[in-house]
């Protein structure tokens, strides 16, 4: 009793035959949106490595570009196959591939969702390594005569700019740290003498943040020290004042960006889901396989997606698992007899 | 004498229509480009626009936009001509919207011609309208609470960062305006009373710039006041600080910025004058062609196709004839009469002249 008969005169053959390979090429165009994709993602990763403390995983976009390269060869195939599938002396050389393609596409099916899958749950390695990343970035900020680390502060303050974020959390991160460096610092002034002496590590603390931090929106030309001093600005009030610099922290800012990439593309990847694609293909072979005149191309065929009902299958599948597994038990047994005669 | 002549047999004439077919779809392809580059440009200056004094510069993209949708149009006539060309049947009634078609195609090209031209001609233009333009927005940015100008503070920020330039020439260019507003401003401190009394407009003036114009690959933290000053921060020297501040205009920087936006269309303007010249030209070939095989004997057999009937100077005063008879429309009839019979007389006198002074 076959899973899901369906009976095909040639009209609905060839129909089948061009629908499918329709969905076969259009998969190949999805394909290729997903290699480039992957390959955006590697890109902006790169661009904000810095921010990550060149610790981020590439693991997501890898598997991107190889899952899209992939689909455009299996796709491409499967579009082969189908222009084809209605000239029988093509089709023949064609037919024992059938199979382990059918196989193959099952596999890469496993392999879309887990690509789907792990785009959704990366997005938290993404968050940690960027507020640890952001962390260090606000440490090194005045290192611009350190090698390796001199363009910190140019990354920082263009990333600031560009997402309009300050800060990690928000813009206080930058009154726990020294982000002017000591070649700048007049150091025999009574003024940094005593901000130095103010706390145990001898840092150079002040309630300021770089000019990075600031809101071109606010109707006030940017005040950016002094912040939590009310009485070194005129009419300020640094409790109500909300435009002067950017509120929200880069963590946040950062990774909602990267969030909302890779929700986009995992959403993209389940789209690419193959099982369309399956069906149709195991339709169309079973049912040029089943025509009963292999001359009269206007015979009546069945197609069916699997040729004995679910259980049976799975019943067969496993007795084949377990002969696999016997093998040697089996030839033994044959073999005794023999030595024994 | 015709001008160019080439012969073509009926395997030729086949081929050319097919070329030219192929050709003219490209050429509509072309004109699909030059229509984005027009949109894109058009945009791009429609952006800026807060800073640009007058529109002069529009005229550039808007032709590009035109030209590209016209050369859509013509070169799509085109591809149906060669469709049609090697039907006898069909071709005829091309005949006369053919020359309007010459007419268009030569307008085209010579207005993608005059883009070229005008791009270059206009950039005196563009940086005028950005000097006034920016002069203004220097002015107004600290009028962040009248209608009309309180985005021109978020706007020249924006520019400045974006296009990494301070001031219209150079940063000195905000010390010499107020641009921290009033209402900011605390009148009972000493130094800001100095300071309003220092200048004959009492504005407060001061050696400072907006944050927009600190450059973020410099190695220190930017110093935006007191920038004339060198006791004022450690370690610092005016003349030599170089990357404090962005050391370029905005001018300067908008004004590369067009013109390399406009440069970079040149070679595609360029391919498309040199496309549709040959659109013409073969189109041409093909018609003169396909209209001597259709009086021939045999439609099938070789034939002339030329680029004019005549040679240019007899084409010329041919051209002159036409125009001047369309112009004396009404008076050509009552003297055509008179006028051939008055001009036989005198050709018959100046056949008889000359004999009777020999005899």
């Amino acid at each position: 009793m076959p899973f899901m008969p369906v009976k095909f005169n040639l009209q609905k053959r060839v129909k089948l035959a061009q629908g499918l390979w329709m969905i076969y090429w259009l998969s190949v165009i999805v394909g290729i949106l997903l290699f480039s994709l992957g390959i955006f993602f590697k890109i902006e990763l790169r661009k904000r490595s810095e921010m990550m403390d060149n610790n981020e995983s590439h693991l997501v976009p890898n598997l991107l570009i190889l899952v899209g390269l992939l689909a455009c060869g299996v796709n491409a195939f499967g579009g082969k196959v189908c222009h084809d599938s209605l000239d029988p002396i093509k089709f023949a050389k064609w037919k024992p591939m059938l199979k382990p393609f059918l196989l193959l596409c099952c596999g890469f099916n496993a392999l879309l969702l887990l690509t789907a899958l792990l785009c959704f749950l990366m997005q938290f390695a993404v968050y940690l390594t960027l507020a640890e990343g952001l962390k260090n970035s606000i440490k090194f900020y005045k290192d611009t005569d350190t090698p390796g680390r001199c363009f910190m502060k140019r990354t920082l303050d263009l990333t600031q700019i560009e997402f309009r974020c300050c800060g990690n959390n928000n813009f206080r991160d930058w009154f726990e740290v020294q982000w002017i460096s000591n070649r700048y610092l007049d150091m025999s002034n009574d003024l940094v003498k005593d901000r130095v002496l103010s706390n145990v590590e001898g840092k150079y603390l002040m309630d300021s943040v770089p000019f990075s931090c600031c809101n071109p929106g606010s109707p006030r030309p940017c005040i950016q020290h002094h912040l939590t001093n009310n009485s070194a600005h005129y009419d300020y009030d640094h409790r109500i004042e909300e435009l002067n610099i950017w509120t929200r922290g880069c963590r946040e800012a950062l990774f909602s960006y990267f969030s909302s990439m890779m929700t986009s593309i995992g959403t993209c990847v389940l789209l690419v889901f193959l099982s369309v694609d399956m069906a149709g293909l195991k339709y169309l072979t079973t049912a040029l396989e089943t025509m009963e005149d292999p001359e009269n191309p206007e015979c009546e065929s069945d197609g069916w997606l699997l040729e004995k009902g679910v259980k049976e299958t799975f019943g067969d599948l496993l007795a084949k698992l377990k002969t696999l597994g016997k093998t040697n038990q089996v030839v033994e047994g044959g073999d005794a007899p023999e030595a024994a005669n | 004498m015709a001008l160019l002549k080439i012969k073509f047999t009926q395997q030729r004439r086949v081929h050319l229509a097919q070329g030219l077919w192929l050709l003219s779809w490209m050429a509509v392809m072309w004109g699909g480009v030059i229509f984005c580059l027009g949109v894109y440009l058009k945009t791009e200056l429609l952006r800026r626009a807060e800073v640009m004094d007058n529109t002069e510069i529009h005229v550039v993209p808007n032709i590009l936009m035109m030209v590209g949708l016209a050369s859509i149009g013509t070169n799509w006539v085109a591809s149906r001509v060669c469709q049609d060309s090697l039907d006898p049947t069909r071709f005829p009634r091309w005949k006369v919207p053919l020359l309007a078609w010459f007419a268009v195609a030569t307008v085209l090209c010579c207005l993608l011609i005059a883009v070229v031209a005008l791009s270059y001609a206009l950039q005196g233009s563009l940086e005028e309208s950005l000097k006034v333009g920016l002069r203004n927005g220097i002015r107004f940015y600290k009028d962040t609470d009248v209608p009309g100008r309180c985005f021109q503070k978020e706007t020249i920020d924006r520019l400045q960062m974006e296009f990494r330039c301070c001031g219209n020439n150079n940063f000195k260019d905000w010390f010499e305006v107020q641009w921290v507003s009033n209402r900011y401003l605390d009148f009972t401190s000493k130094d800001v009373k100095d300071r309003i009394r220092s200048n004959v407009d009492n504005r407060y003036l001061l050696d400072g710039v907006p944050f927009s114009c600190c450059n973020p690959t410099s190695p220190r933290p930017c110093l935006r006041y007191h920038l004339t000053d060198n006791n004022a921060h450690f370690n610092y020297d005016y003349q030599s600080e170089e990357l404090n501040l962005y050391s370029r205009g905005c001018r300067q920087a908008l004004t590369d910025y067009y013109m390399e936006l406009m440069n970079s269309t040149g070679p595609g303007v360029l391919s498309v004058i040199l496309i549709q010249l040959s659109v013409l030209l073969s189109l041409r070939y093909l018609q003169t062609a396909v209209e001597t095989a259709m009086v021939l004997e045999d439609p099938e057999g070789d034939s002339e196709g030329y680029l004019l009937e005549k040679g240019v100077k007899e084409t010329i005063e041919d051209l002159k004839i036409n125009a001047l008879t369309m112009l004396k429309f009404g008076q050509v009839d009552p003297n055509a009469a008179e006028g051939s019979s008055e001009v036989a007389d005198a050709e018959k006198d100046e056949k008889d002249a000359p004999p009777s002074p020999a005899s």
